[in-house]
């Protein structure tokens, strides 16, 4: 039976969604994060003093799951320097004075694509992570035993969040190599169905890849209905092949790869040119923004300059986000650079940085209602301040993917998706003490 | 420029619970309006003393404790409206105010207040009077009659009450229990509001009238009559005390549905809403565990 996912009816907000594009001029300086992926940082290679170039290696892979840097602007590397980031956590930053050349490393040349190592050679060199958000290596993913298994190559063209108007321009503006793209997985990874998903509040976007797909063997386009966070990949896995990934088990364990399409774009565009991700198209926005617009910048470029380039504030900012607002990141400082995985960045007003204050749960259930994975958020709140880790385990916490429907239809503003976040550190905690006392007890047996 | 940190999502729907409550007013208002037209302007001065009065014991009680007051949500005045819907027209003030007092303080405030109680308020303030002062609880004063059976005691002697007079109410009967066609209105407005969902009055009113065909009672004026559509519409979905998972509603519906059933025919009342919905309020936990959710691909535990 067809199981309906549930999600929640966002505001649409995409105000940039007809605005292509527009290149800024190139920053001063760019401070450029050495981890701006899931896995180990990446090592400088660089040192203060030596010049650089546009594409040139600023900071190797730190092992396999991580991805080499490079340089988004030529000019000077200025210091290795160290910042604060988003996530709290202290980062090494290569600081580079931009000469506003934009020379390109001579060096950069397409690389050789005989066979499947050599096309995940060429993701790995070229530095890409998945850039929907989540920044996961994308070569990772792609590292596939056994290609028997990889039934459905799914583009994710979804952009469920408000706001974001990114994908929507990838997909409009560089059909061309999103198309390579998929040609590129559909030969490599030998997948029967590569599928094009979008949320059917992009028509333009349908139309163009239903006739881009027409001629081409196994390439289909799947229009979703717009219901965050469609997006997001189980629910896309689920919404276009009518697989369930199983809980602790990969999407490649019900034959999926799932690729962001600008994240594709820009595997094609390396493939061709050999210019590894050095350049991010976002989507500033927000009730601060005067003038909301699609920007193409230099990695690391710092948002104060992103936002002044890009037709500065009509009010102040009082919060800052990297994303959309419902899984996007509050930044602490308008310092703070702009990522490989950074989409969009929104700047709201005093009346929309603050949400009311939290009221008593009125257990009205729509929390329940509204979990795509079918958690039960009031009743997780309600194990996570008991204690009881072995009801959280029962009501599968690790599972949430941290959408934030809940939160965001809860009338009683409870901090349900923030405390299903504390729970599913807390529970992994547990579960890594109880496997030890379990392992200390077979080794007293012993 | 000091910048606001917080963790995700940074929007919200919209949704409050004084929204949510203020809904609940809108949809009870057609069965005010009906209740006025029946039974006169007391109708409306016994509502208007129970908002007021459960209002300001939820203000007082939360004053006395120094805890914030939750007036402002609006959910003691749909406590007294319900109770005041629940009360015959010639009902003491003094008494009303009483069903208000234990409804608000006895049932909710003692139990943390919103959302901690386990039993419907306005449910028990009723029942408490009933069995108070059960002279003046059944006490059915109708303006054009000098007194006047209510449709469930004609059925139950044998009589058989016009169906256009059980539909619009003209009929002895609580306050606003009577106009089926105003609650109906009022509970289709929950509906489509997206307030209530349909599995409560559905299986509730459903099982009534399946178990009257099967038990060989008149099924549709068992289901006209009484309290079922107010009891079904507006107090069986009361948040806080049913379950949160449809599954769970369905089951709370069928079990109401039954037990309403087995008191009109069996029992010794004439009337079983109340105690139904009290019954299931106090198996809600259970409901809600018996219909947990299963996780989307989550492995057996």
């Amino acid at each position: 039976m067809k199981l309906h996912i549930h999600g929640v009816h966002v505001p649409n907000r995409k105000n940039t969604a007809e605005l292509a594009a527009l290149r800024l001029p190139i920053p001063e300086t760019v401070e450029i994060p050495m981890s701006m992926h899931i896995g180990a940082p990446a090592i400088p290679v660089v040192k203060p003093g030596e010049s650089v170039r546009v594409g040139q290696l600023i900071g190797k892979a730190g092992g396999f799951v991580s991805a080499p840097v490079y340089a988004s602007v030529s000019g000077t590397v200025k210091k290795i320097g160290q910042q604060v980031g988003s996530g709290g956590r202290l980062m090494q930053t290569v600081v580079i004075a931009a000469d506003g050349k934009q020379e390109p490393d001579p060096e950069l040349k397409p690389p050789k694509l005989d066979t499947m190592q050599d096309f995940l050679d060429a993701v790995r060199e070229s530095g890409m992570v998945g850039l929907g958000g989540a920044g996961f290596p994308t070569v990772v993913k792609l590292t596939v035993k056994n290609l028997e298994q990889v039934k459905a190559g799914i583009i994710n063209g979804a952009e469920c969040e408000p706001y974001i108007t990114s994908d929507t321009r990838t997909m409009l503006d560089r059909s061309d190599e999103l198309m390579e793209g998929a040609r590129l997985v559909q030969h490599f990874l030998q997948v029967r169905r590569v599928i094009f998903a979008i949320e059917d509040n992009k028509p333009r976007c349908i139309q163009l890849y239903r006739k881009l797909t027409k001629d081409e063997d196994g390439m289909e386009v799947c229009a979703l209905k717009s219901l965050y966070p469609q997006g997001g990949e189980k629910v896309l896995i689920y919404n276009t092949i009518g697989e369930i990934v199983p809980e602790g088990k990969l999407p490649l364990d019900v034959g999926a790869v799932v690729l962001n399409c600008t994240t594709l774009a820009n595997i094609a565009r390396y493939c061709k040119t050999g210019m590894p991700l050095v350049e991010k198209c976002i989507t500033v926005d927000g009730s601060a923004v005067a003038k909301p617009k699609n920007v193409i910048v230099p990695i690391g470029m710092k948002l104060a300059d992103v936002f002044e380039q890009a037709g500065g504030f009509c009010a102040e900012p009082k919060k800052v986000l990297y994303g959309g607002p419902m899984m996007g990141i509050a930044v602490p400082d308008l310092e703070q650079p702009v990522l490989k995985n950074t989409n969009a960045i929104l700047a709201m007003t005093e009346a929309d940085a603050v949400l009311p204050e939290p009221s008593a749960c009125i257990r009205c259930g729509r929390c329940i209602r509204h979990c795509p994975l079918r958690l039960m958020p009031s009743h997780i709140v309600a194990a996570y301040e008991a204690g009881n880790m072995e009801r959280l385990a029962e009501l599968k916490v690790n599972l949430c993917m941290e959408c934030g429907c809940c939160s965001f239809g809860c009338p009683a503003h409870r901090p349900l998706v923030q405390t299903n976040k504390l729970a599913k550190a807390k529970l992994a905690v547990w579960r890594k003490a109880q496997s030890e006392k379990l392992d200390a007890k077979k080794e007293a047996v012993k | 420029m000091k910048l606001v940190i917080s963790a995700s999502p940074h929007i919200s729907s919209g949704a409050t619970t004084r929204k949510i409550m203020g809904d609940v007013l809108i949809a009870l208002c057609p069965a005010l309006i009906a209740a006025i037209v029946i039974f006169g302007w007391r109708a409306l001065l016994v509502t208007a003393v129970c908002a007021a009065a459960c209002v300001f014991f939820e203000w007082g009680f939360e004053k006395l404790c120094h805890k914030p007051s939750t007036v402002g949500d609006l959910s003691a005045v749909v406590t007294g409206v319900i109770l005041a819907y629940n009360l015959p027209v010639s009902i003491p003030l003094w008494q009303a105010v009483f069903g208000c007092l234990v409804a608000i303080v006895a049932v909710k405030q003692l139990f943390g207040g919103i959302g901690k109680n386990f039993a419907n308020p306005a449910l028990v303030g009723r029942i408490v009077l009933f069995l108070s002062f059960s002279k003046t609880m059944t006490a059915w004063v109708f303006p054009d009659a000098v007194s006047s059976a209510t449709p469930l005691a004609q059925l139950a002697a044998g009589q058989k009450p016009e169906l256009l007079t059980l539909l619009l109410g003209n009929h002895g009967g609580c306050i606003g229990e009577t106009c089926a066609l105003a609650l109906l209105l009022g509970g289709v407005y929950l509906l489509i509001r997206g307030v209530i969902t349909w599995q409560t009055p559905v299986c509730f009113v459903g099982t009534v009238f399946v178990l009257s065909l099967v038990l060989g009672q008149d099924a549709l004026r068992q289901v006209l009559s009484g309290g079922l559509f107010l009891g079904a519409f507006f107090m069986a979905t009361d948040y806080v005390t049913a379950p949160q998972t449809y599954w769970g509603r369905a089951l709370f519906g069928i079990g109401a549905g039954l037990l309403t059933c087995l008191i009109r025919f069996y029992g010794s009342y004439a009337e079983g809403v109340s105690f139904a919905i009290l019954f299931m309020n106090i198996l809600t936990p259970y409901l809600s565990r018996w219909t947990q959710s299963k996780p989307l691909g989550g492995a057996k535990a």
